[in-house]
């Protein structure tokens, strides 16, 4: 009941037409629910704002002063003539007060959200109790927690989990894309605020960086097409034959294949990385064997480089698709395939009639997964070629995605702000495809073309 | 099987017999391929002689001492106790996401609330990121926290593995999805609170997504490396096994440790292979239930 009248209430409302109480909570937080019978919150909600205040006046100012200049002493030493020593002077780390200012930004929504909603609480309760309806107590509103409520029981400590170490880090790395935190002009203690400066660097073509984005950003778009689609039609495959009326001991075969996803993923990968070296299993066996003279350079030749990746991720990926799409193939009704064959369809035509449209069909959004995780995918290009090869001169290695030009920037390279860019361009990008391909999808336009 | 088909079989048997047995020819070799890798692991992991550069696929000699080192040899690489860490950062994570896992699906499963909607698109939105793009800025708040030297860097790990998993709610939604509301209805007539009926009738039903929500966040720490590379940079003894593995194939170590890292990988690859293929088919139910929709 309270939460209907809550969203037509607007704080609007509360201030115009509030009672004393109400208007009082605009500066006393909490009034409103102190003087309509719910003494126990409203106190509550008070001591909360006496303790943002105290933060606030404590460290929250100087903390939100700084943000602007994110700091401007340099650390130094400076000779103090009495001791006859260096004194170390502590000087201003940019990073620590741009954290401490994203940190008391939100600590400040946080505040804002909360006076809203005891605003529009007050009010409600203002008109509760003008209608003569009962005002739940304090006691009735803990047990609510176990009941009605049990979702803010629940969701509370995952979405602080959520706030403190998923969105405030992101909202901190997307700052550091306006700065000038890089390891260039030794801005690793001290930075500055720097516009857009970044984003036009990466994306103008004539430039070092830029170039390099280019090329990055289209290998990790070829590579997530090659690497979502080929594991899909060919795990698609996989799992028909195995299901086949004729096909011999199912659960054998589907074991074998299963059996390479049970291995983790990163021991399987470092495996074949090293079986591929040019003194590697691979390349000894064949040249004992006297198929090749010189080793084959799988991981230094960019192209072979790229292809061996694709390859490899069939091997990783394909299990996967076969797992997953057995269950639906079941469910492809037999009626569409018997009058196909009677109409003296052949294979290839079912397939690509039947039953390519109607997987296509109830697995889009798994296909927008996949390609997305593909986007993201840095086990297999950091296990494998580690990016490589490298050309000299370059940050990015031939083989390199935008994930794993974004960890080499950061971990390695300490060019924060490149490195933050490239994750908003590649959210960006990832945005977009999700978008395009959910909007075009034969399961977005025509919901019940199957049903 | 219609009539036209019988004809038909009748009519071409030895072409029919013989593209079954193409068939079963190319899932066996496909079968081998896939396999081989295994194969080609754990016999390296008996094989007797070190090094990673071999001339042949069958080992010369086999010996147990890759497995013995492994355990055994606390000076360089110090496995035991990586194995050690891992464990109670995975007991610890499990246990956190289990919870949380389970407590956001059947919130968003059951419950009707204002920000169910928005908490679902944000979750949509958090995925597009890249995982890690967040590890810097979280390295700098476990270490403003206090969290990034020596012990505490356990606690840091167990923080990062389980804090997100309220994002990953997808599959146990779609199987709370599965359970009929009635249920629930009948329970509420009957004067049971939301919390009675979460724990005394939905979890007792939820059986295999329990069972595959523990198994997948306990095997999370086994197979991650790169945040545990990021937290733990030089300290040693707070290493995970992932990391222990990968340092046994960099160049300073490769000659000595190739064959135990066969080893540990057997080690690690068994139990998790094990896991897995017994909770292979929540996964394919938890997908298809969430692909249906």
């Amino acid at each position: 009941m309270a939460a209907e009248i809550n969203r037509k209430n607007t704080v609007a409302a509360a201030v115009l037409k509030g009672d004393l109480w109400t208007r009082l909570s605009m500066i006393f937080m909490g009034a409103g629910l102190f003087g309509h019978k719910q003494k126990i919150k409203g106190i509550i909600v008070f001591v909360i704002e006496l303790a943002f205040i105290f933060f606030m006046a404590g460290t929250g100012i100087s903390r939100l002063a700084e943000f602007p200049g994110l700091g401007s002493v340099e650390s130094g030493e400076v000779f103090n003539e009495a001791k006859g020593i260096f004194e170390y002077t502590k000087g201003d780390n940019s990073v620590l007060i741009l954290l401490y200012g994203v940190v008391t930004c939100f600590v400040i929504a946080a505040f804002i959200v909360l006076w809203v909603l005891q605003m529009e609480k007050s009010y409600a309760l203002q008109k509760d109790i003008e209608n003569g309806e009962h005002v739940p107590t304090f006691v009735e509103d803990v047990r609510s927690l176990a009941d009605g409520n049990l979702h803010i029981t629940l969701m509370t400590l995952p979405c602080l989990g959520i706030l403190v170490f998923n969105i405030v880090p992101l909202a901190f790395m997307i700052c550091m894309a306006f700065t000038t935190y890089s390891k260039e002009g030794n801005h690793l203690i001290l930075f500055d605020w720097n516009g857009l400066t970044q984003f036009f660097r990466v994306l103008n073509m004539n430039g070092n960086i830029g170039k390099q984005f280019w090329s990055v950003l289209s290998w990790t778009v070829i590579w997530a097409i090659f690497a979502t689609f080929l594991n899909y039609i060919l795990g698609m495959i996989l799992a028909m034959i195995i299901n086949r009326k004729d096909t011999k001991g199912k659960g054998f075969w589907r074991f074998c294949f299963v059996l390479s996803i049970a291995v983790p993923q990163f021991v399987s990968l470092m495996i074949m990385n090293i079986m591929l070296q040019p003194y590697g299993a691979v390349n000894v066996i064949l040249q004992n064997a006297g198929l090749i003279k010189s080793p084959i350079p799988f991981w230094t030749n960019a192209t072979l480089a790229r292809i061996t990746i694709i390859v490899i991720n069939l091997w990783v990926g394909i299990p996967y698709t076969m797992l997953q799409v057995t269950g639906i193939l079941q469910n492809i009704p037999e009626e569409l395939y018997e009058a196909a064959r009677m109409d003296g369809a052949g294979p290839a035509t079912i397939f690509f009639k039947i039953t390519l449209p109607y997987m296509l069909f109830v697995t889009t959004p798994y296909l927008i997964t996949s390609f997305v995780g593909n986007i993201n995918n840095f086990n297999v290009i950091y296990l494998l070629s580690g990016g490589g090869p490298t050309y000299v001169g370059d940050t990015a290695g031939q083989t390199d995605l935008l994930v794993t030009w974004l960890y080499k920037l950061t971990i390695d390279q300490q060019y924060y702000n490149i490195g933050a860019v490239i994750g908003i361009l590649t959210f960006v990008v990832l945005t977009i495809v999700t978008l395009i391909t959910y909007r075009n999808s034969s399961s977005y336009k025509n919901e019940e073309a199957f049903m | 099987m219609t009539a036209m088909e019988l004809k038909k079989e009748n009519k071409r048997p030895l072409k029919r017999r013989l593209g079954n047995l193409a068939v079963h020819l190319f899932l066996a070799l496909l079968a081998f391929i896939w396999v081989m890798p295994i194969v080609w692991i754990v016999l390296t992991s008996f094989r007797a002689e070190p090094g990673s550069y071999v001339s042949t696929f069958f080992p010369k000699g086999y010996t147990l001492n890759n497995y013995i080192k492994l355990f055994t040899d606390r000076a360089v690489l110090n496995f035991p106790k990586m194995f050690k860490n891992t464990l109670i950062i995975a007991i610890f994570t499990c246990m956190i996401s289990t919870f949380f896992v389970l407590s956001v699906s059947y919130s968003l499963s059951r419950m009707r609330f204002s920000f169910r909607k928005p908490y679902m698109n944000l979750a949509m939105i958090l995925g597009l990121f890249p995982g890690f793009m967040a590890m810097v800025a979280q390295y700098y708040i476990l270490k403003a926290m206090g969290l990034s030297e020596g012990a505490m860097i356990r606690y840091a790990l167990i923080i990062v593995y389980s804090a997100g998993t309220g994002l990953g709610f997808q599959i146990a939604k779609g199987f709370f999805d599965t359970i009929p509301k009635s249920i629930d209805e009948a329970a509420i007539i009957d004067g049971a609170t939301q919390w009675q009926v979460f724990t005394k009738i939905t979890m007792p039903l939820s059986k295999p997504i329990i069972i595959y929500t523990v198994l997948t966040s306990f095997i999370a720490p086994w197979v991650d490396f790169i945040f545990a590379k990021v937290i733990c940079r030089a300290n040693g003894d707070q290493f995970t096994v992932a990391i222990g593995l990968w340092n046994m194939l960099q160049k300073e170590y490769i000659n000595q440790w190739y064959t135990c890292f066969a080893a540990g990988a057997v080690v690690i690859s068994v139990p998790i292979a094990l896991l897995f293929l017994y909770m292979q088919r929540f996964y394919v139910e938890g997908m298809s239930g969430a692909v249906k929709g």
